[in-house]
């Protein structure tokens, strides 16, 4: 069978691929919501490139990272939304 | 033999995983307004990390048939990761979704705006000629 290692790396190029997309939309957004679904989009995918990372080294700790960086980044979300929303907190 | 089939199942779950993934790059470069950017920023990611974390937790559950007691720790942490994307990412584009409405986006094509308290006698008078 394939080297395990050398299937994440190929993975982690085409995650990769899919972060640029997402950075392009972020750049040229017309409105403000455009550029929040960009960086959300880049969040989850950066979660499972980590996860893949973790598979990939046979190290946990970066598994364990993934999952406190899906809390925050979920955090920050709720906050950009709201204060794009306007009126007060 | 059931390493084989081990092997497979991974394989295919993280091919699935990274299709899904690069569609939802593309639907973002590609659709017109924000909320069908959101609907492809958001929904194709998640489908798509559930493959790429399940496959995964079943490389763990190998590594634990061969006798690799670190299999289990990757598995279980693997399924707490997972679960912390599901609960979050609908939760998020939720609320991307209800600011965009309230910040006055509206959709490409859109007529009238039957979420706004204003044009609620429109639409009635819309749905009694409908009648």
């Amino acid at each position: 069978m394939i080297d395990y290692f050398n299937v994440y790396i190929i993975v982690l190029i085409a995650l990769l691929i899919c972060v640029i997309m997402a950075i392009i939309r972020v750049v040229r957004g017309p409105t403000a919501p455009d550029r929040i679904v960009g960086l959300d989009t880049i969040n989850t995918i950066v979660i499972s490139s980590m996860v893949i990372f973790g598979a990939a080294f046979r190290e946990v700790i970066y598994i364990d990272v993934a999952i406190v960086y899906a809390l925050l980044s979920f955090i920050s979300t709720l906050f950009i939304a709201k204060y794009l929303e306007g009126g007060d907190y | 033999m059931l390493e084989f089939i081990f092997d497979l199942i991974t394989y295919i779950f993280l091919i699935i995983g990274v299709f899904f993934n690069l569609l939802a790059g593309l639907g973002l470069l590609r659709f017109p307004d924000v909320y069908t950017r959101l609907h492809a920023g958001t929904k194709c990611t998640t489908f798509g990390s559930i493959f790429i974390t399940g496959s995964v937790i079943i490389l763990g559950f190998k590594m634990w048939y061969l006798g690799n007691t670190d299999g289990s720790v990757l598995a279980i942490h693997t399924a707490g990761a997972l679960i912390a994307i599901l609960l979050t990412n609908p939760t998020g584009a939720h609320a991307i979704a209800r600011a965009a409405n309230k910040s006055g986006v509206k959709p490409v094509g859109a007529v009238v705006d039957g979420l706004d308290k204003s044009n609620k006698k429109i639409i009635n008078d819309k749905k009694e000629e409908k009648k």
